[in-house]
């Protein structure tokens, strides 16, 4: 045939090479990346060895350290230290003063919304931190793996909100990663599960982690994993775990309130680590160093400790109802539940999940890893690796979108727990005569008040004809895609009048500022900024040839008739021969035109596969 | 691509009627789902990511759609000819209106029970009931479907409307009451 005849682009991956793309838990305490090859999902070690990385980003004035050399300067450095960082991503100044006026960093006094950490190399975002992070894994699976990145499927709490998907977007952009998708963290472990478990049922995943808790109800069968329900809250995770025994060693120790920041990163870790060896043991000694030459001596117990934490723990029981009443499921029909997350742990955690589910928990696959093993396997699912037989997800959005109507009021445009991707739209109209601009703020949240809701973005609709009020019609118009990222539109039907924003919420960063962190971060590692963009295209330009490629195999001959083969092949070969050019723009416009005359038979090649999935044929019957 | 003049029934290949065959139209669903789904693009081009993202939400749309009792009632009047302007239209039976009256009053004193999220849960199991019995009656009606039965769909629409209105409420308010823990 034709077709085998064009040569070979450059040093292209044959039509049927591995593609390397990988999975990482961006985690509030650990970190980890994992790829799945030859069938079987593994997380990567670093060179010693250690597979979890430690979420700690230290800034010196000679560079970036990230992991547990980093995390054991925390308590000598705390203020070039970060740690727990995601729990400041997509959160605005005024959120991260009621996470606790205990965050031991010197916010930037600044008009910006977006927090900024003043340390010793600048002032640095949490964009920016996170960003660090997922470089060093990102740099971690490329030496492991032994070549570039395709892309990444980096995973989330179900329950981060619009603002927190969107930092977590930009910070793997400015890392200069791919993102295939972001994925739910409970989904990712009921994708790890779900392939080794093989099972068709209604599942429960509870997920405790360092910071925010999750509670998802997905029904897994014939290998689509459905979430029914999912829950939680995103400021709660073993980190308030550790909070209540420093309070407690506190009180205990005489240590009052005005504790300097290298005492209270102390009295964490001493707590932590209390925390840690009270899974096994049933009493962990305490030797707390005092900073003045002296140390407070003591001990925790087990027993202590539950009665600590037990307000805690009882407080993720609350979404655990929630969810199951989403689902419209009783507790005696959720075949098991699985446990994620290093807080689940806390030997009481497991014994009252246990209760709340009736069923013992399951915690086969390691609890720290199991959502990066997950993120892998949909990663290769992703990136093209697997076939169409495999598995497919369907999630939803977590929380209720809606705008602000009179008297302060939401309007819920999108409820909680609707399947994504999904549109929605509304019809508003003016309040009084001859108003020509509308002022649309779009909220997330269960309640009713706009108050008592998360504010995601404001904007206007303007050059709304003048009328008298109530006539003119106004469509509101929700999508939200399938990594849960939200856009709106608003458009007058009579004039056609449109404005749309996608929403970068009142806490994120511009484009410009994403722009500008990319070209930094670029300069730091001394890479040539148009070697990276030619890189970009040839990577771009090679997906598109085997793209085609394979299509015109699998069906070109029998959806083209021959002048339109001829067409779509002459374009092709324009590609092919530009590729190994050095001009990036080239490349790029003969992308876009190849793409453009392959239009038609796109369209046509989708038609062929709702056609087929609707005749009940599978996709072996055309063969 | 999908053929976005099809009516949802046609979609999924099912005949136009109230009573629904649930796994049936799960199955439809998943399948048209398999193939149309953005994770199956998500190489693709940005055509071919525009498209199967438009597919898809059509498609979770009319599963939507006809899944839920409510939005199906609707959906069929609107096939039928009767687009109903449900902010504007009200139910007329006193006997009903008074029942919601005390539902609403209810809902108003959860504060003061001694266990406020049980009281709602209960109240809401009962919400639900009442729209349960709703759908059945609403079931008849689309059997002949003659232009009376169609009128008296639209009253039971108006009917479970209000009561959708008040189960938001309820969980508005439970969420409330969950904060506060």
């Amino acid at each position: 045939m034709a077709l085998l005849q064009l040569s070979e682009p450059g040093q292209s991956a044959a039509p049927h090479q591995h593609r390397l793309a990988v999975g990482i838990d961006l985690g509030t305490t650990n970190s980890l990346v994992a790829s799945a090859r030859s069938g079987k999902a593994e997380t990567l070690p670093d060179d010693n060895g250690r597979h979890l990385l430690s979420s700690v980003v230290r800034y010196t004035s000679d560079g970036v350290i990230v992991g547990e050399e980093a995390k054991a300067q925390a308590v000598l450095d705390p203020l070039n230290t970060i740690v727990s960082v995601k729990r400041l991503l997509g959160r605005g100044v005024e959120d991260v003063k009621t996470l606790g006026s205990r965050l031991p960093y010197q916010f930037q006094q600044q008009r910006s919304a977006v927090p900024r950490i003043h340390t010793v190399a600048g002032d640095v975002t949490p964009v920016e931190v996170s960003a660090e992070i997922l470089k060093t894994l990102a740099r971690r699976a490329e030496r492991s793996l032994g070549g570039e990145l395709e892309g990444v499927v980096i995973t989330v709490p179900a329950y981060f909100d619009d603002a927190q998907r969107q930092a977590t977007k930009d910070a793997a952009r400015v890392a200069g990663l791919e993102v295939l998708r972001l994925l739910n963290e409970p989904t990712a472990a009921a994708v790890a599960y779900g392939l080794d478990h093989g099972s068709d049922g209604v599942h429960a995943i509870y997920d405790l982690g360092g910071g925010t808790f999750d509670i998802s109800i997905l029904r897994l069968k014939r290998g689509v994993l459905e979430v029914l329900s999912t829950g939680g809250d995103a400021a709660l995770g073993g980190d308030d775990f550790d909070r209540v025994v420093a309070e407690w060693i506190m009180q205990q120790a005489g240590i009052d309130d005005s504790a300097d920041h290298e005492m209270l990163r102390r009295l964490m870790r001493d707590a932590c680590s209390a925390k840690e060896s009270l899974t096994t043991a049933a009493v962990a000694p305490l030797l707390v160093d005092l900073g003045n030459g002296g140390f407070w001596e003591g001990e925790l117990t087990r027993e202590r400790f539950d009665q600590l934490v037990e307000p805690l723990v009882r407080k993720t029981l609350v979404p655990c109802r929630r969810a199951l009443r989403d689902a419209e499921l009783r507790v005696e029909e959720i075949e098991d539940v699985v446990l994620v997350g290093g807080s689940t742990r806390v030997p009481l955690v497991r014994e009252l999940v246990g209760e709340f589910f009736h069923t013992r928990p399951l915690a086969d696959i390691d609890p720290d890893r199991v959502v990066a093993i997950g993120a892998a396997v949909q990663a290769d699912v992703l990136v093209g690796n697997k076939s169409d037989e495999e598995m497919l997800l369907l999630d939803v959005i977590p929380l209720s979108l809606g705008i602000e109507t009179m008297g302060g009021l939401v309007e819920k445009i999108v409820p909680r727990n609707t399947t994504i991707p999904v549109a929605r739209a509304q019809e508003f109209t003016t309040f009084k005569d001859g108003q020509t601009a509308m002022a649309i703020h779009v909220l997330q949240g269960e309640r009713e008040l706009v108050s008592a809701c998360r504010s995601l973005a404001h904007f206007e609709l303007r050059g709304i004809p003048p009328m008298v009020a109530g006539a003119a019609r106004i469509e509101v118009t929700f999508s939200v895609d399938a990594d849960g990222l939200l856009s709106v539109e608003a458009r007058e039907k009579s004039s056609g009048v449109q404005a749309s924003v996608l929403v970068k919420p009142s806490y994120g960063l511009t484009d410009s500022e994403i722009e500008g962190m990319l070209r930094d971060s670029i300069e730091h590692a001394a890479e040539d900024l148009e070697a990276r963009r030619l890189r970009e295209q040839q990577v771009a330009a090679n997906r598109s040839i085997e793209a085609l490629r394979a299509a015109l195999a699998d069906d070109g001959e029998k959806l083209l008739n021959k002048e339109e083969y001829q067409l779509i092949e002459d374009q092709l070969g324009k590609l092919v021969e530009v590729y190994g050019s050095s001009d990036h723009q080239a490349i790029k416009q003969q992308i876009d035109t190849l793409e453009k005359v392959c239009e038609f038979y796109v369209e046509r090649r989708m038609n062929a596969s709702v056609s087929k999935a609707m005749t009940g044929h599978s996709v072996k019957d055309f063969e | 691509m999908l053929d976005f003049s099809k009516n949802y029934f046609e979609l999924f290949g099912l005949p136009i009627s109230y009573v629904i065959d649930a796994d049936q139209l799960a199955e439809r669903y998943l399948d048209l789902q398999r193939v149309m789904h953005p994770d199956r693009y998500a190489k693709g081009s940005e055509q071919e990511r525009r498209l199967s993202m438009q597919g898809s939400i059509q498609i979770n749309e009319a599963y939507e759609t006809l899944r839920d009792p409510i939005r199906r009632a609707r959906y069929l009047l609107s096939l039928k000819g009767i687009d109903m302007d449900l902010q504007k239209e009200t139910t007329q039976d006193a006997a009903f209106l008074m029942e919601q009256l005390e539902l609403r009053e209810k809902l108003a004193g959860a504060h003061n029970q001694p266990d406020p999220c049980g009281f709602i849960s209960t109240l809401m199991t009962d919400i639900n009931r009442r729209i349960t019995s709703l759908v059945g009656q609403m079931a008849v009606q689309f059997e002949a479907a003659t232009p009376e039965q169609l009128e008296a769909a639209r009253e039971i629409l108006r009917k479970m409307q209000f009561l959708q209105k008040l189960r938001y409420q309820a969980e508005s308010l439970e969420a409330e009451l969950d904060e506060a823990l």
